[in-house]
């Protein structure tokens, strides 16, 4: 707590050990304040223990994913089938109507052939066109920035469908059973990738991620962007990294390198 | 004539009416005896010991205990067990004909015994999941293990 102390007191441009002055202060005012609550806000200690079950998700957290293109194969389709695995997402062979929280998309370059293949699901953007337009509010974003739908107030409007730019929600059109108890879903109302928030809160990484790191490419990484010492923080901030559609100004948390 | 005919009649109602309390009397024993005539629910017991409130609370309040959760976990993430439907689910499973849990659409479940008599719709398992979660782990997860092993 005396770091301060070492520094020259003349103005820097970013004074390290004053910042990590004042978060040490907040962090001990947090305790005080609420005992019994561990705040995970200083450094790398907060992600690396898993937040408690009557704690509520923070915004000092903004989940996100970062996709290496280049590693993810065209002919691979492990994290789509990881998510219909982990989230019970049975389809009934209609395509067009059947859900997909996320789905692989082959580009080609016209002028030069070169071809890509993607995942795209819910790029759980900071500025959420979907949680606009809800006219009910159920369409929300969590604190740590998990962008979802509260079934218990979705009436099934579907504007967030068509507000969504990357086509990321789907609709539930026939009476579903046996759903999976930590992924509840109904007819009637808008879905789309949680992230797998049951997950995150059980401090374990999404379905898909797994899945690419296990038999896929190892191309998904996930991770807290707010964190400096996060392997996604450090990553985006060496390499580059673009958000699709980066023009509509909805900082989504999901990027992609290579594309 | 006329006095005894008053009397006769003062008797015969007396009798009339002692003989009616014997058999009401007869009917409250025998409803004490044998359970009552009007059907009650047949409510599944859970497991363990005791509910996570007195079964007194529980019956009055479930569905604002439930209400309470349901926001708490989907707005804030908030995962506490006590309250949770899921772990309702859990503990009040009953065992069908195959030995598995039963599901809502089973008028044996634990929530339908009382909803149906009460005639009171549950709107939970539209989405929910009416049986204890069986294995609530990803196919995934065998796998790490099994990478950790080697």
């Amino acid at each position: 707590m005396n770091r301060k102390a070492d520094k020259p007191a003349t103005a820097m441009p970013f004074d390290p050990g004053r910042r990590s002055f004042l978060a040490g202060t907040a962090a001990t005012a947090g305790v005080a304040l609420a005992p019994g609550i561990f705040l995970y806000s200083v450094g790398a200690s907060r992600s690396a223990e898993a937040r408690a079950l009557d704690e509520a998700a923070s915004s000092e957290v903004r989940w996100g994913m970062l996709i290496d293109v280049n590693r993810c194969d065209s002919g691979c389709n492990d994290c789509v089938s990881a998510c219909v695995t982990e989230n019970g997402l049975q389809g009934h062979g209609r395509p067009a109507t059947d859900p997909q929280w996320i789905r692989k998309i082959d580009l080609r370059d016209p002028n030069t052939g070169r071809e890509q293949s993607l995942p795209v699901m819910c790029q759980h953007c900071d500025e959420p066109p979907c949680v606009d337009v809800c006219p009910t509010g159920a369409s929300f974003k969590r604190a740590d920035g998990i962008v979802l739908v509260n079934k218990h107030t979705c009436i099934g409007c579907r504007y967030c469908i068509s507000a969504c730019p990357y086509k990321a929600r789907s609709f539930v059109h026939e009476t579903l059973e046996d759903q999976k108890s930590y992924a509840p879903r109904g007819k009637g109302t808008v879905e789309s990738c949680t992230l797998c928030v049951h997950r995150i809160d059980d401090d374990r990484q999404p379905a898909c991620v797994e899945a690419c790191s296990d038999t896929g490419g190892g191309a998904m990484l996930f991770g807290d962007l707010n964190n400096p010492d996060s392997e996604i923080a450090r990553r985006v901030a060496q390499y580059a990294s673009q958000q699709i559609r980066a023009d509509l100004g909805l900082n989504p948390a999901v990027r992609y390198r290579n594309l | 004539m006329r006095l005894n005919r008053s009397a006769m009649i003062t008797i015969a109602v007396a009798l009339a009416l002692f003989a009616s309390l014997a058999v009401v009397v007869t009917a409250a024993e025998k409803n004490d005896r044998t359970m009552s005539e009007v059907p009650v629910p047949a409510i599944p017991q859970g497991q363990g010991e005791r509910c996570v409130e007195d079964t007194d609370f529980m019956r009055r309040n479930h569905m604002t205990l439930l209400m309470h959760q349901r926001d708490d976990t989907m707005l804030q993430g908030i995962r506490t067990k006590q309250y949770s439907l899921k772990e309702c689910v859990n503990c009040h499973a009953v065992q069908g004909k195959d030995e598995s849990a039963v599901s809502v659409s089973d008028p044996k479940h634990f929530c339908r015994a009382c909803h149906d008599y009460a005639a009171v719709k549950i709107d939970c398992f539209e989405c929910h999941s009416s049986r204890p979660e069986i294995d609530a782990a990803s196919p995934h997860d065998g796998l790490i293990a099994e990478m950790l092993k080697e």
